[in-house]
């Protein structure tokens, strides 16, 4: 579909950050790989600012949490290069208790509510954010409910656990 | 600013006064606060406060079977449920690997813009009621009323539709869901035309909404806006072409971008769709024709519900039945990102799956969300009464605001 295949474009963006680039996958054609806290910032703006590549548009930022992992929190960037029509998914893993992330509101002001959001729910801090305050829940909430140790329901039930269907 | 009375630094009535615009203004038709710093009838600043109908789908998606999420994801632009439920559907069935026939993908084509003709009925028709026409919106609802009963004939509700199933639909269209298609398609363009003669070249209209609100396509852009409001500043950014889903690309149409990005500009963009859309359905309606009209699903038993009389009588539905209930059904390891063209924009799913029978985390990209983040800093220096049009012309819908 994209004017750049995966490989060209995984290619470029190892040219300049070859270090920083992990665990690279592709489910379903969309490129998909780690990085750092200490690069993300520059890998976006390259990703932007790069004159064959020019991921202009931000789709989605994101969080996700796996208790079990070391690093706990994973924030998640959807890119999207309207010139070449191609995506590109980027993940910085954090571990819980520095749950710290530079802002992306200096490359694009969608950002902002994107991060509140992702905040909001999952307590990634994004340092240097204008406005980092809570957005779809009540300010005054002390907990990130969309962490995995706050159940949805009463945690005595039992019927809806997964030994009851066979797993 | 220009044209306001200058006071001198005691004059109370130099004071900026502030509005509580919202929670529930009549004119901001839905639950939208907004507290606005106004120098009399000019805005200086505005802060938007969200998630009045906050109701944690995100959360309630990760405790639901794929199937149990369909409803959800009504509830989030309840002008146009049928996009979300096939935009769910589609993401389930690209994790899951389904290719639907190429019937299921026209009837669900159809659906897909009969709901984009609904929800810009909508918008465009309230726009004109907040200019002060109120003609145009009864002309236009009542034709809208036309498209949910062509849902009701398809799966038996209106507004929060859960219309199909992931593989396809769950019963097939009936003749009479074709007859009242045909019947729109023959009816509406007329009435869309007397629309348009009523306020495209209206002095009052065009008065009201010309370079009001106007944005450049950089802004646009920067603050990730997409759907109609985005075409209209010049940006030509359709999912539907850039990657054609269902079977978008089997269809001859056209996508209509504005100039300059104003309330105006929208305003012709929506109703150009809305002609695009009677385009595709008309499309659409004679490609059905040739394909064999029994075939309305997949042929996946694993996924798809079977229908109840087989299960009561046959041994391998009654099997499949439980299974799909019970959640027994393996699913793959992976993640998927999946949009379609929303009535407002960029409807993304981002699901992760670990295997089980829910989602291990489901994200919804929420076109108004992020379109609706540029209100307060655009109605700056706006006056009170342009920046209500303003959101009319938005369309943010609280539903999938707040998600």
């Amino acid at each position: 579909m994209g004017k750049i295949s995966n490989e060209e474009l995984l290619n470029s963006i190892k040219a300049k950050f070859e270090s920083e680039v992990a665990n690279v996958t592709e489910a379903f054609g969309l490129l998909t790989f780690e990085t750092s806290r200490e690069s993300i910032i520059d890998l976006l703006t390259f990703l932007k600012n790069d004159e064959n590549l020019q991921f202009i548009y931000l789709t989605d930022i994101t969080a996700i949490h796996y208790p079990e992992s070391e690093k706990q929190i994973g924030v998640i960037y959807h890119v999207h290069s309207l010139v070449n029509n191609v995506r590109v998914r980027i993940k910085v893993f954090l571990a819980d208790g520095d749950v710290h992330l530079p802002t992306a509101t200096v490359l694009w002001n969608g950002a902002n509510w994107m991060e509140r959001e992702t905040y909001d729910f999952f307590g990634v801090v994004f340092d240097g954010h204008p406005d980092l305050r809570r957005i779809l829940n009540v300010d005054d909430l002390t907990v990130f409910p969309m962490r995995k140790e706050y159940p949805l329901e009463d945690p005595n039930r039992v019927d809806k656990h997964d030994f009851f269907f066979g797993r | 600013m220009k044209n306001h009375l200058v006071f001198d630094d005691n004059d109370p009535q130099s004071e900026l006064s502030t509005l509580n615009l919202g929670p529930t203004h009549p004119a901001t038709h839905g639950v939208f606060q907004n507290v606005l710093q106004l120098d009399g009838e000019r805005i200086v600043s505005g802060v938007s406060t969200i998630g009045y109908i906050h109701r944690a789908f995100e959360k309630i998606a990760e405790h639901r079977p794929f199937y149990q999420i369909t409803p959800l994801t009504d509830r989030l632009n309840y002008c146009s449920s049928p996009i979300n439920n096939m935009g769910w559907h589609m993401t389930v069935e690209k994790l899951l690997g389904i290719t639907t026939p190429k019937r299921v993908d026209y009837m669900r084509v159809i659906i897909m813009e009969l709901a984009r003709i609904a929800d810009h009925i909508v918008c465009n028709g309230v726009l004109g009621v907040d200019t002060g026409a109120f003609t145009g919106f009864l002309y236009m609802m009542k034709y809208r009323e036309h498209i949910y009963e062509i849902y009701e004939e398809v799966c038996g509700s209106r507004l929060t539709t859960n219309i199909g199933r992931i593989g396809g639909f769950e019963r097939n269209f009936n003749t009479i869901a074709f007859d009242k298609t045909r019947k729109f398609l023959k009816e509406f363009p007329s009435v869309l035309k007397e629309f348009e003669a009523l306020f495209n070249r209206n002095r009052i209209f065009m008065d009201r909404t010309r370079d009001v609100a106007a944005v450049t396509a950089e802004q646009a852009l920067s603050y990730s806006w997409s759907g109609p409001i985005l075409r209209a500043t010049g940006v030509d950014y359709d999912v539907r072409v850039m990657e054609p889903y269902s079977s978008y690309d089997d269809f001859d149409f056209e996508v209509p971008v504005g100039v300059n990005g104003d309330v105006y500009n929208r305003f012709l963009v929506r109703n150009e769709e809305m002609w695009q859309s009677l385009r595709l359905i008309e499309q659409a309606l004679a490609k059905i024709e040739k394909e064999p009209s029994d075939i309305f699903h997949a042929d996946v038993p694993e996924f798809y519900l079977p229908p109840k009389e087989e299960v009561y009588n046959n041994m391998e539905a009654l099997i499949y039945h439980f299974k799909i209930v019970m959640g027994e059904i393996d699913t793959p390891v992976t993640e998927v990102y999946h949009a379609v063209e929303g009535a407002n924009g960029e409807l993304g799913f981002y699901l992760v799956n670990d295997g089980g029978r829910s989602p291990y985390r489901l994200h919804f990209r929420r076109p108004s969300f992020i379109n609706y983040q540029m209100y307060a800093p655009m109605s700056r220096g706006m006056l009170l009464s342009d920046a209500i049009i303003n959101m009319s012309s938005l369309n943010v819908i609280a539903g999938e605001l707040d998600a």
